[in-house]
């Protein structure tokens, strides 16, 4: 059997912020919590809380930095942002639309 | 340090828009009397807040998206609202960890809160052994949280913290204390034992030496990945290049603050005092009005000065040290603190100790019992 998820690359997944994630607004961007496993992250970027709260209207993590206009210099600082959120269990995996 | 924590930690030293670690010490009623007890505990204050204004205070941090509170006391278990309280902090969004002695968790207490959810427990010990712990914590209080303990694991509450104040008589233990935790289940969490309530009295008979806070600083660069410290010991960051994990900042009024059983509000759970007293719940504006706008927030939340520690080439690993502990052994603020690992807290005491030292202010310590058996023994054992 052939693996297809972990092929795909940050900007192909697609993403959401988990349920038991709460995000404050804050001078600096906003602090995630994960009510489930208590971590609590910073986002140190108003840009990086508007591309997290953006990920579900999206289809992929590319779509979302392009529909949010990120300039593509800095996706690697985004890429960096994301890839914390993901291990630490903030964001995860969005199910698989049926019809897609 | 990396660039963008700098300028983290830059911003967060000019204040949230709500605290992150929001300490409520519930009761000042205590079955215990540690000797280093932060709050000076033992007596219920009969002006402790009321089931209604504790839950109104819970719906302002609920406005606020406060994330959790952390609970204290005290001991918290006395209040006899405790579970109501807990419940409706929980349901309102807001979870809770609270410290506790373990005397009133049995079999039954121990199933209930297992049932609920946002709810994480620290059991405070401080020795492996009953000799070591009771001399600080009172005579029976080991076997009095080993089976709070047992009762919490046999109630399958999942992972619960043990929670260490670390002195000079329990240092040498922190590897038991790890594998106590580990034994249980549990995350291990070490605190700096601070001159604060009745720590003032105890702490210069209790506090590690110089060459302790080395063996703390390297056990935590060792094991400190699993193990919570409350970001307590950024001060030993002076002892070498890699810093111990955390902000390394003094996150009082800036991100930490405390409420007391009373209402008052103070900028951390260390300086229970009027000089450091922001205001009370109980005013107009509530707790939200205290923490956005308060004088002494607002001061605290400005640049420091390094003041005598600005020619120390350590200044940027210790920031100073601890605001509590340099004030209630007499050390302006703007001194060192009083555990500098290079050695500038010493002379900093001895050009305090002509002065007066300020007292804790509210002591809710039981009256003293010249006779009695379960009196605890204030000379401590030294090894």
């Amino acid at each position: 059997m052939t693996s297809r998820a972990p092929n795909k690359t940050l900007h192909d997944r697609r993403l959401a912020l988990h349920p038991q994630v709460a995000l404050r607004p804050e001078p600096f961007g906003a602090l995630a919590y994960h009510y489930g496993n208590r971590k609590l992250i910073f986002l140190k970027h108003p840009d990086v809380v508007r591309v997290v709260r953006s990920l579900d209207d999206h289809d992929t993590v590319s779509d979302t930095l392009h529909a949010c206009d990120i300039d593509p210099l800095r996706w690697p600082a985004f890429d960096a942002a994301l890839t914390s959120l993901i291990e630490s269990e903030m964001l995860h995996e969005r199910h698989q639309d049926p019809s897609g | 340090m990396s660039a963008t924590k700098t300028h983290l930690v830059e911003q967060l030293k000019e204040g949230l828009d709500a605290p992150i670690c929001l300490t409520w010490e519930l009761t000042y009623a205590c079955n215990l009397e540690c000797v280093h007890c932060l709050s000076s505990s033992g007596r219920r204050d009969p002006r402790e807040l009321t089931t209604a204004e504790a839950k109104a205070v819970l719906d302002e941090l609920h406005d606020l998206q406060v994330f959790y509170i952390n609970i204290g006391g005290g001991e918290p278990m006395i209040r006899r609202d405790f579970f109501e309280l807990l419940e409706y902090s929980i349901g309102r969004g807001i979870g809770v960890k609270f410290s506790t002695n373990g005397a009133f968790i049995d079999a039954d207490k121990a199933e209930r809160l297992a049932s609920m959810d946002a709810l994480d427990i620290q059991i405070s010990l401080d020795g492996t052994d009953a000799v070591t712990n009771d001399a600080v914590r009172g005579e029976g209080s080991y076997d009095t949280a080993i089976r709070a303990m047992n009762h919490l694991r046999d109630a399958g509450f999942g992972e619960f913290k043990i929670s260490v104040v670390v002195t000079r008589h329990n240092v040498d233990q922190l590897d038991e204390f790890k594998a106590l935790a580990d034994s249980f289940g549990a995350q291990l969490r070490i605190t700096r034992l601070r001159p604060s309530g009745r720590g003032a009295d105890s702490w210069h008979d209790l506090h590690p030496t110089q060459a302790q806070q080395r063996q703390i600083y390297e056990w935590l660069l060792a094991h400190g990945e699993n193990v919570l410290t409350g970001d307590s010991f950024f001060h030993l960051n002076a002892l070498g290049e890699e810093p111990l994990p955390g902000l390394n900042m003094c996150g009082a009024g800036r991100v930490v603050c405390l409420i007391d059983p009373i209402g008052d509000v103070y900028a951390c759970p260390f300086v229970i005092h009027d000089e450091f007293k922001a205001g009370s719940v109980r005013d107009e504006g509530g707790f939200t009005r205290v923490w956005k706008h308060s004088d002494l927030f607002a001061e605290l939340r400005e640049p420091q000065s390094a003041g005598a520690c600005a020619s120390c080439g350590s200044y940027d690993a210790c920031q100073g040290g601890c605001m509590a502990a340099k004030f209630f052994v007499g050390i302006p603020l703007d001194g060192p603190d009083p555990e500098c690992v290079d050695g500038h807290g010493e002379a900093a005491m001895l050009a305090a100790s002509a002065g007066e030292r300020p007292r804790p202010m509210m002591d809710h310590s039981k009256p003293v019992r010249v006779t009695g058996p379960e009196r605890v023994p204030v000379s401590l054992v030294r090894r």
